[in-house]
């Protein structure tokens, strides 16, 4: 194991090999192929307010210091901004909806900010496939909204969909509330379009799609049979359109290290026919595991999410009005709560299957629940998923979270939390003016727990107090540091926690390969 | 000491199965109604009067909280919500699923019909002051006025002396409210503003599905729903248009302009 001083750097540290600055003269380059709204410049006529939603993250915690934010509108657009940045040597942040949790998406020093917020048009959508073609800067809830009524969904979901880029998603891997059924982008995302960090655009898109220019279909909609474009789509499956080195995978997760990405050609499954959703509240943690089990065993095909969430973070969702719950005396006593949701394609037989598991649950002879709250309409449905959801949310409005995305094995959930409260009480930072509340919450079907610690401020006191301990602690469980956020800005110095060296090796030719100039992202993922 | 028995309040609480209000409605093709093959639930101003009585007898002395419910087999799902939320027992006056939906006069006489078969005579009727689908928002006067009871109507407050029968009601009207005072039985409906309706926990859940529910046919009643009324035609509302964006301030005066909008 590493001794944590070794593979600590300074953290605000930007690999700037001989990187230049954005100047005046950029900025009328930019002129001659941007229209003027695409450009936001302190150099020129904008206010440092005007970039302060791009240069701060969602949380509070990470600030750049940006002067010049692009939003082009075209894939062509991108690839001459990106090119002109690889001769001038401009380090770029993409940014998609803003919405990361690890620092990845704001600058760390003055790099140039590209926003894929003005690229956000469908290009197709083939209603007999579900094959999605959007552009990166689409927001997850518009494409969700937008394939919908044909009868599909996008194949995650979080609770940043509001906000959040498909191209963003892609960029962090995000899982969210759908893994556990649909797996995860690595299997759903089809084709990407990327534009190197030298200009170049790699499109991986064009082999599902038939014709670049003409009506943005894959396949010619209006004169083949239903039957002859289904056949075509399964052809188009099997036949994998890229043999050899599958190179989109390199771009998910790579958090716009590697590369902007433009377009994302995506899978989306038919929407379930019926959804339905229950909270369960336990009382003690230890039931957790049996529970699942008997959930599974229970529901089996119809299982589509199980999440877990602590008082703690179920008390905060409530104070913070993220939905409604049971009453103060049904959940007394509850040490934590599940979040079961089941889809289907019958509405009757999903119902029964739930009702069975039900009443089994409350009339066995120890029973694994205390009480619980099955949704009875849309609105139930909705406001018990905000409950879950609402955590992130609930915990921003409570204080400074320093959020830990880890995989631990799920028997251990509870004792990393546990274990992190203790040591910050040792260290006599539990209080009103330091740490207020400790919780956990997350997706225990991927093992994924969200560790999030709440402070009255960021001090580097509390920082000292949880890093190492926080990793060490998921490295004795075998557990990996970052689970679905990625690493971003900040948890680079921690990489060698989850990935060994022979990879972290790879992981640095393969970004020498890519951007030479180290002029995309610099400073996240790898140091 | 315990108030006798005769003192105890019966509340009778009308519900109705409705298109979910978070469904979006589609007009059908032949354009004679909606498309109902959509998720339905309790009509939420329903929700609002289940709970209301539900919360009278957390604070005056009730003996029984019925529902009744007139429609579709379906109907007796929207009665188990009804009694998981806190209701003793339900009456399904079931229609076939063919039938047409029942117009507001014919609810009022099915629903007249209903009390007066009560063994323990109603003194509080509490319903919604209206459904989500239809939008009638007769259904209460009507029956108050077949019965000659006291009426109080859109209540965003409501207290009930059982031992003085009388009913205290906080009702919404343009720009404030109006507080009556009625004498029981009466009838009351209710406003958004009333309560926040719970959410039936699982062991009540599971409790309602031992609960009663009386099945009763419209003909039992002696009452006879065909529609009286005809629908000629259901439309949707136009399309709204969308707006458009300009680049700067320029544009946007010139399009106001073309709009033959001008500075006073
Ligand atoms: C309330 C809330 C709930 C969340 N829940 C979950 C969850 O359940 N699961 C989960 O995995 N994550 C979750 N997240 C974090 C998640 O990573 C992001 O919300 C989302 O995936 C990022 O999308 P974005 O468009 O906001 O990207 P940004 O935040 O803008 O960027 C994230 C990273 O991707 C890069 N990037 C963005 N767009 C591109 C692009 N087009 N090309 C190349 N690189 C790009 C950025 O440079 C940055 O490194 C949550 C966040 C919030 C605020």
């Amino acid at each position: 194991m590493f001794s944590l001083r070794q593979v600590r750097p300074l953290v605000t540290r930007a690999t700037r090999c001989a990187h230049t600055r954005v100047q005046h003269s950029d900025i009328d380059h930019f002129r001659q192929f941007l229209q003027p709204s695409s450009i936001l410049s302190t150099l020129t006529d904008a206010a440092p307010a005007d970039l302060e939603p791009f240069n701060n993250d969602w949380m509070g915690k990470y600030h750049g210091q940006a002067t010049t934010v692009l939003k082009p509108r075209t894939t062509e657009e991108v690839a001459k901004i990106v090119s002109w940045c690889s001769q001038r040597r401009i380090p770029i942040v993409p940014q998609g909806g803003n919405t990361g949790l690890v620092g990845g998406s704001v600058p760390l020093r003055d790099e140039l900010i590209l926003s894929l917020a003005n690229m956000n048009k469908v290009r197709s959508f083939d209603p007999v496939s579900g094959i999605l073609v959007a552009d990166a800067g689409c927001i997850l809830q518009t494409l969700t909204d937008y394939v919908g009524p044909h009868n599909h969904i996008m194949p995650l979901d979080l609770g940043a969909k509001g906000s959040c880029h498909i191209g963003g998603n892609v960029a962090t891997n995000a899982g969210g509330l759908r893994l556990l059924r649909y797996g995860s982008l690595h299997g759903s995302v089809l084709g990407l379009e990327v534009v190197l960090p030298d200009g170049q655009v790699l499109d991986q898109l064009t082999t599902l799609r038939k014709d670049n220019t003409g009506p943005r279909h894959f396949l010619p909609v209006h004169d083949t049979s239903p039957l002859e474009r289904t056949l075509v789509f399964f052809k188009s499956l099997t036949i994998k359109p890229y043999s050899g080195y599958d190179l989109k995978q390199l771009f998910i997760g790579a958090e716009g290290t590697l590369g902007i990405i433009t377009a994302v050609s995506i899978l989306t499954p038919p929407s379930p026919q019926a959804s339905n959703n229950v909270i369960l509240a336990l009382p003690h943690f230890d039931n957790v595991l049996p529970l699942y089990k008997t959930v599974k065993r229970d529901l089996s095909e119809i299982l589509s999410a199980f999440e877990f969430i602590d008082r703690t973070a179920y008390n905060l969702a409530v104070k913070h009005g993220q939905g409604r719950a049971l009453s103060d005396e049904e959940v007394e006593g509850a040490q934590c709560f599940v979040l079961v949701e089941t889809s289907g394609g019958r509405r009757d037989h999903d119902e029964e299957k739930l009702n069975d598991l039900l009443e089994h649950l409350l009339s066995a002879e120890q029973p694994l629940i205390t009480n619980g709250v099955l949704s009875q309409s849309p609105a139930q449905f909705s406001s018990l998923w905000a409950l879950r959801e609402g955590v992130t949310e609930a915990v921003s409005k409570e204080g400074k979270a320093y959020k830990y995305d880890i995989s631990v094995p799920l028997s251990s959930f509870k004792i990393v939390v546990d274990k992190t409260r203790e040591h910050l009480a040792s260290k006599g930072l539990l209080h009103d003016k330091a740490v207020k509340h400790v919780l956990g919450y997350g997706h225990v079907g991927d093992g994924n727990l969200h560790l999030n610690i709440i402070a009255d401020a960021y001090t580097q006191e509390i920082q000292d107090a949880l890093e190492p301990f926080v990793y060490e602690i998921v490295a004795s469980y075998r557990g990996s540091i970052s689970a679905e956020h990625g690493i971003g800005a900040m948890k680079t110095h921690a990489l060698p926690y989850s990935k060994n060296d022979v990879a972290i090796g790879l992981m640095k030719q393969i970004k020498q390969l890519l951007d030479p100039h180290g002029i995309m992202n610099p400073g996240k993922v790898l140091e | 000491m315990r108030p006798s028995p005769s003192r105890l309040l019966n509340i009778l609480v009308p519900v109705k199965r409705a298109v979910d209000y978070a469904v979006k409605i589609r007009v059908n093709p032949q354009q004679t109604g909606i498309d109902t093959n959509v998720k339905h639930s309790m009509n939420p101003f329903d929700e609002i009067a289940v709970e209301e009585a539900v919360r009278l007898r957390e604070r005056t002395d009730v003996s029984s909280i019925k529902l009744v419910t007139i429609g579709p087999p379906k109907s007796s799902e929207t009665l188990r919500t009804g009694l998981a939320m806190g209701a003793d027992a339900g009456i399904h006056v079931e229609l076939p699923e063919s039938a047409p939906a029942p117009e507001p006069l014919g609810v009022a006489k099915a629903l007249r019909a209903v009390i007066e078969r009560q063994k323990e005579p109603v003194d509080v009727v509490i319903l919604g002051k209206q459904a989500i689908d239809d939008d009638a928002g007769q259904t209460g006067q009507m029956l108050a006025g077949l019965l000659g009871w006291s009426q109080a109507t859109f209540a965003s407050k409501v207290e009930i002396d059982s031992a003085g029968k009388e009913a205290t009601v906080l009702r919404e009207i343009d720009g404030g409210s109006e507080e009556l005072k009625c004498k029981l039985p009466v009838i009351i409906t209710t406003d958004l503003r009333l309560n926040e309706p719970r959410y039936a926990s699982l062991p009540n859940i599971m409790k309602a599905k031992k609960k009663p529910i009386e099945k009763l046919t419209p003909s039992d009643l002696g009452v006879d729903l065909t529609p009286i009324l005809q629908t000629l035609k259901v439309t949707e509302p136009p399309k709204r248009v969308g707006g458009g964006k300009v680049e700067n301030v320029d544009e946007l005066i010139a399009k106001l302009k073309e709009a033959g909008i001008t500075a006073a």
